[in-house]
C-alpha cells in the first residue's frame, strides 16, 4: 500500500512540478504557449539636426530611463563623427555627443525599442516637500485663496490635485485662476500652473514628458503629464482633461520643464520624434523580459545554446514524447512492436524522409532485405555473418533506390541519411529473428504494430505545437516523466486484451 | 466495450499489465530469473531438489564442439535439442528415430547431420535467446508420452502447465499438440489448450486459436472430460518446484513420461494468460485467495497442494 502511495505521490508531484513551471513561465514571464506568436513592441526615435557654429559642439539629449509598464529592449545611436557617451543613474539617463570641429549640418539619431512590461516601478524617486513658492502680488494672494478653497473641497492629495486640475481646465475659471491663466508666464501651460499651486500646498509634483505609444507616427509631439506624489506613489493627471492615471503605453522620455536637448556651439535646427509599432517574436521578448527580471529561466534557457546544439535538442526533446506514445500504445492499447524503442527511432528516421515516403521506403527495403535473407538462409550461413550480409544488402538496396529515384526525378530516396539506414538494418534483423522464432504471423503483426506506433509518434513529434512546447518549456519533461511513472503501474486491461478475452467474457 | 471490462473484472480475468505489475514484479525477485531462463541451470537446480526432469544427454557450448556433437549424436536415435535460454518451445528440435544416416522429425521429414549442426549453430549464435546473446544447446532424452494420453494427444508431447502462486497451485491447463502446431505444445502455433479442474484433474473446456473446441481436430476424440492420470502427483510436483526455485508467480510445465512418470520440463517466470481462456475462469480471485493466507510459502508441499486437490477453487 505504502509503495502505491509513494508511487502516486512521486508521479503527481512530477506532473504538477512540470505544469507549475510552465504556468510560471507563461503567466509571469510571458513565454508563449503557441508557436510563432507575435507581440508588439515600439520603436521611439529622436532625430536632431544641428548646424555647427565655430568651435567644438556638444549635444546632450535626455533618454528614457524608467517608465512604468514599458521596458527597453535595445537602443541605437547614430552620430557620424561624434564621440558618444551615455550617462545613467537610477533615475536619469542622457546621451552626450561631442565633436571638436564640425562644419556642416549634421543629423543625430537616437532610437530605442520598448516592449510592454508588467513592471510598475516608480519613474522617479520619492521627492521632498517643496517650499511654498514666493510669488509676487497679486499672484501670492490668489494662490493662497485657491489653495484654501481647493483644500476645503478635497479629502486627500489625490482629490486635491484632481480638483486643482479641474479648476485650471474649468470653462469658467474663478477670478484668481484667471489671473494665472492670463499671465504670460503661465499662459497655455496648465502643468506649470498646477505645479505652482500644488507647491503652494506643499505637495510634491513633477512634469513628465513623453509619448503615448498607440500608433505609428512619423512626426510625434511630446505630451506633458502632471505627476503628483501622494506620499506613497506617483499619481498622473492629464493636464488638459484632468483625467487621472498614466495612459496605457505612455513612454516617459524626460522629466521637468527643462528642454530635452541642450546644444553648445551649434544651433538646433530641428528636433523631431517618430513612433513605430513593431512585431517581435514572443519567445525573444519573453527571454529578454526574463533576463531583465533576473529570473532563472533566462539563465537556463535552451535558446542560449549555440544554434547547432539547439537543433539537436529540438529533436532530442521530442524523443520522450515519442517514448510516451510508445508506452500508451503498448501498455494501454496493447500493440506489439519490434524492440522497445525501435518505433521511436523509426519515427525519428521518418523526420528525414517524410511519413509516406518513409513508410514506402521502409516497406520496400525491409521486404527486399527479408527476401534476400531467406535466400541466405538456404545457404546455411552462421547467424552473425548472415546478419552482416543483410546489412550489406540493405546498404546496396538503398544505393540502388537512391540512384533509381534520382533517375526518375523523385527525391524521397535521396533524403535517407545514415541514421535511417542503421535503423532499417536493425528492423530487418529484429523482424527476421521474430519471423524465425515465432513465425510469419507474429512477425507481420509486430511489423504492423511498429509501423502504426512509428507513424503516430512521428505525427505527434512533428506537430508544431508539441515541438514548440517541449523546446520552450523543457520542464514538461518532468510532466511526461510523471505520466510515464503513472502508466508504469497501470494494471488495467489493454485494449487488445478486450478483443482477446472477448469470447471469454461472453462465456463467463 | 465497458461491459466487457466489467465482466472480465468481475470474473477476475488478469490482463498483462495487472500480471506484470501486481504479480510478476511483486513476487518474482529478479535475481532468480536466470534460474528459470537458463534450462541447464534450471534442470540442475530441480535435480538437486529431487525433482524428476528429462535426462540430459549432452551440452554444446560453442561452435568448436561441433565434432563432439557429431560423435554424440551418432549413438542417438531419438532426442530433443533445445536452446538453453529459449522461450515457449522456440528452437526445439525433436527427432523420433533414425533412417540410415538421417533422423526423422515428428513432422515426418528427414534431417541430416549437417541440418542438425546448422540448427545447433543457430542456437549457439543466440538465435533463440532473449536479446540474442550467445547461448548453449542442450541435448535431452526424448520424452515418450504416457500412452494413457493418446486419446487426446495422438501426436507430439502434450504438457501440463500449472500456475503456482506463492507455492500454491492455483490453475492448470493441458496443452495438446495438433498437426497444425507441428507436434508442438505451443498455443500460438495452434495447439489446444484445455483447462483442468484443480480438484479432479478432469479437462473442463478447450480452446484452439481463440476458438472453443470440444474435439481434437486430428482425431475427433473429445478433449473435455478427460481425466489426467496421476493428477494429485502432478499438483504436488508443481508445488515442489516452488521449493527449488522460490518465484512467487511461477509457471510449471510438466509432461507425463511413459517410463519415468511426471517430469518437469521447464519453469516460467512470466507464464502467459491464455490459461484463463482455456479454463474459462479468471486468475485474480484464486490469487487473492492465496494472498490472504497467512504465510502460504511456509506450508508443507502437502498442505499447499491440498488447496487445489480439496476443491478450494
Amino acid at each position: 500500500m505504502t509503495r502505491s502511495v509513494h508511487w502516486l505521490i512521486v508521479s503527481l508531484l512530477l506532473i504538477a512540478a512540470g505544469l507549475a513551471l510552465v504556468a510560471y513561465k507563461h503567466l509571469a514571464l510571458g513565454y508563449p504557449l503557441k508557436p510563432g506568436q507575435i507581440e508588439e513592441s515600439w520603436t521611439a526615435e529622436a532625430r536632431l539636426v544641428v548646424l555647427p557654429e565655430a568651435g567644438p559642439v556638444k549635444v546632450e539629449l535626455s533618454l528614457p530611463a524608467v517608465t512604468p509598464g514599458l521596458s527597453l529592449l535595445r537602443e541605437n545611436f547614430i552620430s557620424r563623427g561624434y564621440g558618444l557617451t551615455t550617462e545613467a543613474d537610477r533615475w536619469n539617463r542622457s546621451a552626450r555627443w561631442a565633436v571638436r570641429r564640425a562644419s556642416q549640418r549634421q543629423l543625430l539619431y537616437y532610437s530605442g525599442v520598448f516592449y510592454i512590461d508588467r513592471g510598475r516601478e516608480p519613474f522617479a524617486p520619492t521627492p521632498a516637500y517643496p517650499e511654498i513658492p514666493s510669488l509676487s502680488e497679486p499672484f501670492d494672494t490668489a494662490m493662497q485663496a485657491i489653495v484654501d478653497d481647493v483644500r476645503r473641497q478635497s479629502a486627500d492629495i489625490a482629490s486635491f490635485a484632481a480638483e486643482m486640475v479641474a479648476r485650471i481646465n474649468s470653462p469658467s475659471p474663478s477670478e484668481e485662476m484667471a489671473l494665472f491663466l492670463n499671465s504670460p508666464e503661465y499662459r497655455n501651460n496648465p502643468v506649470r500652473i498646477a505645479r505652482t499651486l500644488l507647491a503652494g500646498a506643499r505637495i510634491p509634483t513633477e512634469q513628465v514628458n513623453g509619448f503615448p505609444l498607440t500608433q505609428t507616427e512619423r512626426r510625434a509631439r511630446p505630451e506633458r503629464l502632471l505627476a503628483v506624489h501622494n506620499g506613497r506613489q506617483w499619481l498622473f493627471f492629464d493636464p488638459g482633461t484632468g483625467q487621472q492615471g498614466l495612459p496605457d503605453n505612455f513612454l516617459i522620455w524626460w522629466r521637468g520643464e527643462r528642454p530635452v536637448v541642450s546644444v553648445e556651439g551649434a544651433e538646433l535646427i530641428d528636433l523631431s520624434w517618430s513612433i513605430r509599432r513593431n512585431e517581435l517574436g514572443a519567445i525573444d521578448l519573453a527571454e529578454e523580459r526574463a533576463t531583465r527580471h533576473g529570473a532563472w529561466p533566462a539563465a537556463f534557457s535552451l535558446l542560449d545554446l549555440p544554434v547547432q546544439a539547439q537543433t539537436v535538442y529540438a529533436v532530442l526533446l521530442l524523443v520522450p514524447v515519442g517514448g510516451f506514445i510508445m508506452v500508451l500504445m503498448r501498455n494501454l492499447v496493447g500493440l506489439r512492436s519490434f524492440g522497445t524503442f525501435m518505433p521511436v527511432l523509426i519515427a525519428l528516421a521518418f523526420r528525414e524522409t517524410g511519413l509516406i515516403g518513409g513508410l514506402v521506403l521502409f516497406a520496400v527495403v525491409v521486404g527486399a532485405g527479408l527476401l534476400l535473407r531467406f535466400y541466405l538462409e538456404r545457404l546455411r550461413l552462421l547467424l552473425v555473418p548472415r546478419l552482416t550480409a543483410v546489412l550489406i544488402i540493405v546498404v546496396a538496396l538503398m544505393v540502388a533506390l537512391s540512384l533509381l529515384s534520382h533517375q526518375l526525378g523523385w527525391d524521397v530516396g535521396l533524403s535517407v541519411g545514415l541514421f535511417p539506414m542503421v535503423i532499417m538494418a536493425m528492423v530487418i534483423e529484429r523482424m527476421s529473428i521474430v519471423w524465425e522464432e515465432r513465425g510469419a504471423h507474429e512477425a507481420l503483426i509486430e511489423a504492423a504494430g511498429t509501423a502504426v506506433i512509428a507513424s503516430l509518434a512521428f505525427y505527434m513529434m512533428t506537430l508544431e505545437i508539441v515541438g514548440h512546447l517541449v523546446f520552450v518549456f523543457p520542464e514538461l519533461l518532468l510532466t511526461v516523466l510523471g505520466l510515464t511513472l503513472l502508466m508504469g503501474r497501470y494494471s488495467g486491461y489493454r485494449l487488445s486484451e478486450l478483443i482477446r478475452f472477448r469470447r471469454l467474457a461472453r462465456e463467463l | 466495450m465497458i461491459s466487457i471490462v466489467r465482466k472480465l473484472r468481475a470474473a477476475g480475468v488478469l490482463g498483462i499489465n495487472a500480471r506484470n505489475a501486481r504479480f510478476v514484479l511483486e513476487h518474482n525477485p529478479r535475481h532468480l530469473y536466470p534460474l528459470v531462463d537458463d534450462k541447464i541451470l534450471c534442470k540442475a537446480r530441480l535435480k538437486a531438489h529431487g525433482i524428476a526432469v528429462p535426462d540430459q544427454l549432452g551440452i554444446v557450448r560453442g561452435q568448436y564442439q561441433a565434432g563432439a556433437l557429431a560423435r554424440r549424436l551418432r549413438t542417438l536415435d531419438e532426442f530433443a535439442i533445445k536452446p538453453a535460454t529459449g522461450t515457449g518451445g522456440d528452437g526445439v528440435l525433436v527427432t523420433l528415430g533414425r533412417r540410415g544416416k538421417e533422423w526423422i522429425t515428428p513432422g515426418g521429414s528427414l534431417l541430416s547431420m549437417a541440418d542438425i549442426q546448422y540448427h545447433v549453430s543457430g542456437i549457439l549464435a543466440g538465435m533463440y535467446s532473449l536479446g540474442g546473446q550467445l547461448d548453449a544447446a542442450l541435448i535431452e532424452e526424448l520424452v515418450r508420452t504416457d500412452p494413457a494420453l493418446y486419446p487426446i494427444a495422438p501426436e507430439g508431447v502434450p504438457d501440463i502447465r500449472v500456475i503456482v502462486f506463492r507455492g500454491v497451485p492455483v490453475m492448470a491447463m493441458m496443452r495438446l499438440p495438433t498437426r497444425r502446431s507441428g507436434g508442438k505444445a505451443n498455443l500460438h502455433q495452434g495447439a489446444i489448450g484445455a483447462g483442468v479442474d484443480m480438484a479432479t484433474g478432469r479437462t473442463l473446456s478447450a480452446v484452439m486459436q481463440h476458438d472453443i473446441v470440444d474435439q481434437h481436430p486430428d482425431t475427433g476424440a473429445s478433449v473435455t472430460g478427460f481425466s489426467v492420470p496421476g493428477w494429485p502427483e502432478l499438483i504436488r510436483l508443481s508445488a515442489r518446484c516452488f521449493d527449488a526455485v522460490p518465484l512467487g508467480y511461477l509457471g510449471v510445465d510438466m509432461v507425463l513420461d511413459e517410463r519415468q512418470g511426471p517430469l518437469v520440463l521447464e519453469l516460467n517466470a512470466r507464464p502467459g494468460l491464455a490459461i484463463q481462456i482455456a479454463n474459462r475462469a479468471g486468475l485474480a480471485h484464486r490469487l487473492a485467495f492465496v494472498d490472504q493466507l497467512d504465510n502460504p510459502e511456509g506450508l508443507s508441499v502437502e498442505a499447499r497442494a491440498a488447496f487445489a486437490l480439496d476443491g478450494t477453487y
